[in-house]
């Protein structure tokens, strides 16, 4: 029915035609503003009501500050991270703390890795443009878990089976927003067209330009980047390693034809070996 | 070269969200992952010798080898299916042929070489169809040599730092050990066997591979940078220094196996313990590169400078 797609790497406007769709609605995303998240984990507890999530093994203090999630996973498919910084502030007239809050999801990435890798075709692209594992194919192999360059997707070990955010396909095929976006009490998660995000996002990013906020950065937001750009893209206010993203992440698949290069010269390296090897006189 | 290849990596203060890995640490586990490498590679190797053998007129080496073959293929299948999450499922993997999944090419190449190498087997211990087992065997000496390299690119082609920058090295450590593995078969057959005549050939493929594999073990250790660290340092670098010992001692004894055949034995399992070490390494030095975010920082911006701590 779907397929990964034909292109590896680059520049893509048409994800979905590009994985076979013809007709297909215009793909959507989340924009997530962190400037404006207060950490109320409304999006987790949605998510986790919405898409019936098993609870964590145990309930646990992590001492990470406010965050007791630890990151996303199988079971966990919104995850606040709290963030704790030591600032010199005016307001404050000296030391003072700051607080980061970043509700984070999968990136339903351009480019997407996982899906690349998948072997069984359990992982697809759907209509929307997301990404999404369906259950009932998936047989476990766990090669999406080391593919995703942002460690995003987990294997269930009561189960057997991977896991990860569907962008609630479930509701966008019923004309609803997705459950996290839905119960966001700030708009801190907007849901939408995806190109009409991004103008949203290069607009509220020159707000906080203009008012002194120039660590500001969009992530995930540009086409051209190493996984094509994310259908989840973000307002940071640090780096992104601050938040336990990675920098400049790009799709594996894309040194792909290089690394079968080498494999293929070394396959015909061990002919060539054995071959050598009898080409000896007999004892 | 240890002193310098520290000397060349600056010390950085990564930033990070409380240490926490970036990735997710892979769920493939010890010994199947390890142990379908050597099982995949030796099949491989093994193939290409029962090819060889059949074709210089050594029938009762074809022999052995393709069913040693056919064994690899079969043990290392089940060793993957016991990996899965879903063993039950494992036919899942011939849902699709996808080129973009090294994983499903690598299914697509283990199942038509288990097909052939059977083929070749049953052929000789039934002493029917010769033709066609024959031809079967011929094409399982391409086969072969894909089922050792693939999963070269089954690793590299991961989040893994430590993984995917190593698509030269980790392709020469496969085919490397697989003749490795072979030749180890061999001289162990050798000594076992009162027929000698093969000798020669196991040991001419064991030094080979043994060089090979070396070779790509040292290109591993060596990696510049951050990214080359998981094989110098932790359980994957002490795994991958015993290897390099235990194959460079293997291939000593190897020296001495044609007069002895204790000496035969001990480079024998020297050798494949060499080789297994290998594995274990690659493996632990992946973990410990997603483990630690300062890995994939350090790939990702290698003039990344360093900050306070986040």
């Amino acid at each position: 029915m779907t397929s990964s797609g034909t292109s590896l790497n680059g520049r893509l406007d048409d994800v979905s035609g590009d994985a076979g769709y013809a007709g297909h609605p215009q793909r959507v995303g989340f924009f997530t503003d962190t400037s404006v998240c207060i950490g109320c984990k409304a999006c987790e507890v949605a998510c986790k009501e919405w898409n019936g999530l098993p609870e964590p093994d145990a309930f646990t203090l992590t001492g990470m500050s406010y965050d007791n999630t630890g990151g996303l996973g199988a079971s966990a498919w919104r995850h606040v991270a709290f963030i704790e910084q030591d600032v010199i502030s005016e307001i404050a007239d000296g030391a003072a703390t700051r607080w980061l809050m970043s509700s984070d999801v999968c990136k339903h990435c351009t480019h997407a890795a996982c899906l690349d890798v998948c072997p069984t075709g359990a992982l697809v692209r759907t209509e929307f443009g997301s990404v999404v594992v369906q259950a009932d194919v998936c047989n476990g192999c766990a090669y999406c878990v080391s593919a995703c360059p942002f460690g995003v997707i987990d294997r269930r070990e009561d189960d057997g089976r991977v896991w990860k955010c569907t962008m609630c396909y479930d509701r966008l095929r019923g004309g609803l927003e997705p459950a996290c976006a839905k119960a966001c009490p700030t708009d801190s998660i907007q849901f939408g067209p995806l190109d009409a995000l991004r103008e949203t996002a290069h607009t509220r990013l020159a707000e906080l330009h203009a008012a002194g906020q120039g660590e500001a950065r969009l992530y995930g937001d540009d086409p051209d980047d190493g996984i094509g750009g994310a259908g989840a893209f973000f307002l940071l206010l640090d780096a992104p390693e601050v938040y336990g993203l990675p920098p400049e992440p790009v799709v594996t698949t894309k040194d792909l034809p290089s690394m079968w290069r080498w494999a293929g010269a070394s396959a015909a390296l061990l002919a060539a070996g054995v071959a050598v090897a009898f080409a000896g006189r007999r004892q | 070269m240890r002193a310098a290849e520290q000397v060349q990596v600056p010390p950085a203060d990564f930033q990070s969200y409380y240490g926490k890995p970036i990735l997710k640490v892979t769920r493939w586990k010890e010994p199947h992952l390890p142990g379908y490498l050597f099982l995949g590679e030796l099949s491989g190797a093994l193939a290409v010798v029962g090819a060889v053998a059949h074709a210089t007129g050594r029938r009762s080496l074809a022999r052995t080898a393709r069913l040693a073959a056919t064994a690899g293929a079969y043990a290392g299948g089940a060793t993957l299916a016991l990996e899965l999450g879903r063993p039950e499922r494992a036919l899942h993997m011939l849902r699709v042929a996808k080129p973009t999944s090294p994983m499903s090419m690598g299914s697509w190449i283990l199942s038509v070489h288990s097909a052939l190498v059977s083929t070749a087997a049953a052929s000789e211990v039934t002493g029917r169809l010769t033709g066609l087992g024959n031809a079967a065997g011929v094409a399982s000496a391409v086969t072969g040599p894909l089922l050792a390299a693939y999963p070269a690119v089954l690793l590299a082609d991961t989040a893994v730092p430590a993984w995917h920058a190593a698509h030269r090295e980790l392709p020469l450590l496969f085919v490397g050990g697989a003749m490795t593995a072979a030749g180890a078969a061999g001289l162990a057959a050798s000594a076992v066997s009162h027929d000698r005549s093969d000798f020669g050939a196991a040991y001419r493929l064991a030094m080979i591979g043994a060089a090979v594999e070396s070779l790509g073990g040292y290109g591993l250790e060596t990696m510049p940078g951050l990214v080359g660290e998981p094989y110098r340092s932790g359980s994957g670098g002490q795994l991958l220094t015993a290897a390099r010992y235990l194959t460079v001692s293997g291939g000593v004894a190897a020296l001495a196996a044609r007069g002895s055949r204790v000496a035969a034995v001990a480079a024998a399992a020297l050798l494949t313990g060499g080789g297994l070490c290998a594995k274990f390494a690659v493996l632990r030095a992946g973990k410990a590169s997603a483990a630690d975010p300062k890995y994939v920082v350090a790939s990702q911006r290698p003039t990344a400078s360093s900050h306070d701590g986040g």
